[in-house]
């Protein structure tokens, strides 16, 4: 976008239930954005927050959980009310690779679903690992089978695929295959585990983070972490980068910009 | 002083720019990278006594011209915040502490445990335009910026700056205000009271409401309130409003101000228009004959 753009107001045009407490919110105009890039969401008279685009291109999408008001708004609203966007904001995923193991945690697949249809479009050979708490919480995974990937599952309870965490699976695959990049987004103790086996294997990393944000643009530091700035340097960072975070995995920042760990 | 040297109350500052308050300095660590960027020093977030989350979102508004920010002075109150102003010290340039509150007692307080953190001056927030009770709500009369200015040097010993508002009839009455009560320097200008709003939703974007204009908007403004202030008053003037090129900050110092902050540029242009702007002016002082930054100062007045 060019500086200045600002927010620009967006119509609903439906909202789809992914699971009992993930919902997909699609809007009347077109965003184009790199996967794992994100948006500005105004939930007019409530908070502003960010959201990564999980459907990128015409009546765009994101795909989000209700975790306060902001979010609790938004998913009572009806097609045809108007929210603000602005954005896309930060630096996403770069396809890198024939072999491409992607690993998707509790809402992470809301980022990364473009991803494994970019990648698997490239002529990529591509796993993808999703996993969530139980089988009615896995997100996106009719998107994931039609896109041509193969497909993992685990969940925490064992409900459906195996029983456990991704990075259980990613373990395993990382054992067996040969992969060229590994592509991740979830829980922030997921991405630190990932991030342990892509040093043990040499398997490149590329992962999003997730911080409390206010500006979006790269000033205020509220999303600060070691320095780097998950709204401008991120979402998305590679290995190189995660492994020089002393706070990855440790601590964020609160809205009052005191040190909180992360739980 | 040669070269981009400059002296401000007694603190050296190896060029002219200083990072601006609020912008990339909720953390130490950020401050340190701006310092290693370029600036030649660095003023904190402004701090208050207790932990403040700020307005919520959206509390940023995106223009060509520039920036309306709402952020409400966020901070993790003075006792957690030091930990970061002992980390930006790391920056090897000189950090200034800035801080605010609701009375005279209260900001001379928050003074003086930010003095304790080894500043080399603090800089009194007596100018946010968005929040209630602070800020330009009690630094917009002569009287109230004196006897706050006069607390705060009665409580700490180094360099006092006062940064004003030119959401007022009369700035120049604000800084000689500031100069009587102690102030060892003025900053100006603070964001210009400002609005934003969404013609499709029929609202103001902010959830404020009203924010503060800062960016290339400002700048004319700022440089003008410079401009008078210096016809008025004898401790150096910080100036700040719309700095993005070395151009912007000579029109500051030509006006008066011996040195400038910037804040908005980083958004604009990314941390790397410190040294940008340090290397133009150099090179204007080469192209036109001029030793230091000192000798250009307030020379427009003529």
């Amino acid at each position: 976008m060019p500086i200045g753009s600002g927010i620009r107001a967006f119509a609903i045009t439906e909202q789809v239930d992914e699971t009992p407490t993930i919902r997909t919110v699609r809007l009347d105009g077109s965003m184009h954005a790199q996967p794992g890039q994100f948006v500005m969401v105004w939930v007019p008279g409530k908070d502003e927050f960010p959201m990564s685009i999980s459907y990128p291109g015409e009546r765009f999408g994101i795909t989000y959980k209700v975790v306060g008001e902001g979010t609790r708004h938004l998913s009572i609203m009806k097609p045809g009310e108007r929210i603000g966007i602005r954005g896309p904001y930060g630096k996403g995923y770069s396809i890198e690779g024939r072999n491409i193991l992607i690993v998707a945690g509790g809402t992470g697949m809301a980022a990364l679903a473009p991803m494994v249809e970019q990648a698997v479009a490239s002529g990529a050979s591509v796993d993808v690992v999703l996993g969530a708490r139980t089988q009615s919480e896995l997100l996106l995974r009719k998107r994931c089978e039609r896109s041509g990937a193969t497909l993992h599952i685990t969940t925490d309870d064992g409900s459906d695929g195996s029983k456990g965490f991704t990075t259980d699976k990613a373990r395993v695959l990382l054992e067996v295959g040969v992969y060229d990049m590994m592509y991740a987004c979830g829980p922030e103790r997921m991405i630190v585990g990932l991030l342990q086996l892509s040093r043990t294997t040499g398997v490149p990393m590329q992962a999003s983070l997730e911080r409390y944000m206010k500006c979006g643009i790269g000033i205020c530091d509220s999303c600060a972490i070691d320095g780097k700035h998950v709204c401008v340097d991120g979402p998305v960072f590679s290995h190189e980068v995660l492994s020089k975070l002393s706070e990855l995995g440790r601590t964020r920042m609160s809205p009052s910009g005191g040190r909180i760990p992360i739980d | 002083m040669t070269g981009l040297e400059v002296d401000i109350a007694g603190i050296r500052m190896r060029n002219p720019t200083m990072l601006a308050s609020g912008i990339l300095n909720e953390t130490g660590r950020s401050m340190v990278d701006v310092a290693k960027a370029g600036a030649g020093a660095v003023v904190t977030k402004s701090v208050g006594l207790e932990p403040r989350e700020g307005h919520p979102n959206p509390c940023i508004v995106e223009l060509k011209c520039g920036l309306i920010n709402a952020m409400g002075l966020p901070n993790p109150g003075i006792d957690a915040y030091l930990e970061e102003v002992a980390f930006a010290q790391n920056g090897g340039v000189p950090v200034i502490g800035s801080v605010f509150g609701g009375s005279e007692e209260e900001i001379a307080e928050v003074a003086k445990r930010m003095a304790s953190a080894g500043v080399a001056a603090v800089e009194l927030n007596l100018s946010c335009p968005h929040a209630e009770g602070l800020g330009a709500e009690i630094g917009s009369t002569p009287d109230r910026v004196k006897r706050i200015c006069g607390a705060v040097k009665a409580s700490v010993e180094v360099p006092v700056f006062a940064k004003l508002t030119p959401n007022t009839s009369s700035i120049v009455s604000l800084a000689s205000a500031a100069e009587e009560g102690g102030a060892d320097g003025v900053v100006a200008i603070n964001t210009l009271r400002a609005m934003a709003i969404c013609p499709e939703l029929g609202r103001p974007i902010l959830s404020n409401r009203f924010g503060g204009l800062s960016g290339e908007a400002v700048r004319a403004v700022g440089v003008r309130c410079v401009y008078e202030i210096f016809d008025t008053v004898t401790v150096p003037i910080i100036g700040v409003g719309g700095v993005t090129t070395s151009k912007d900050a000579l029109e500051y110092i030509m006006a008066g101000a011996t040195a400038v902050q910037m804040g908005t540029a980083v958004w604009s242009d990314g941390p790397g228009v410190f040294s940008d702007v340090c290397d133009g002016i150099g090179k204007f002082m080469n192209a036109n004959g001029y030793e230091s930054v000192e000798e250009m100062k307030g020379i427009a007045h003529r």
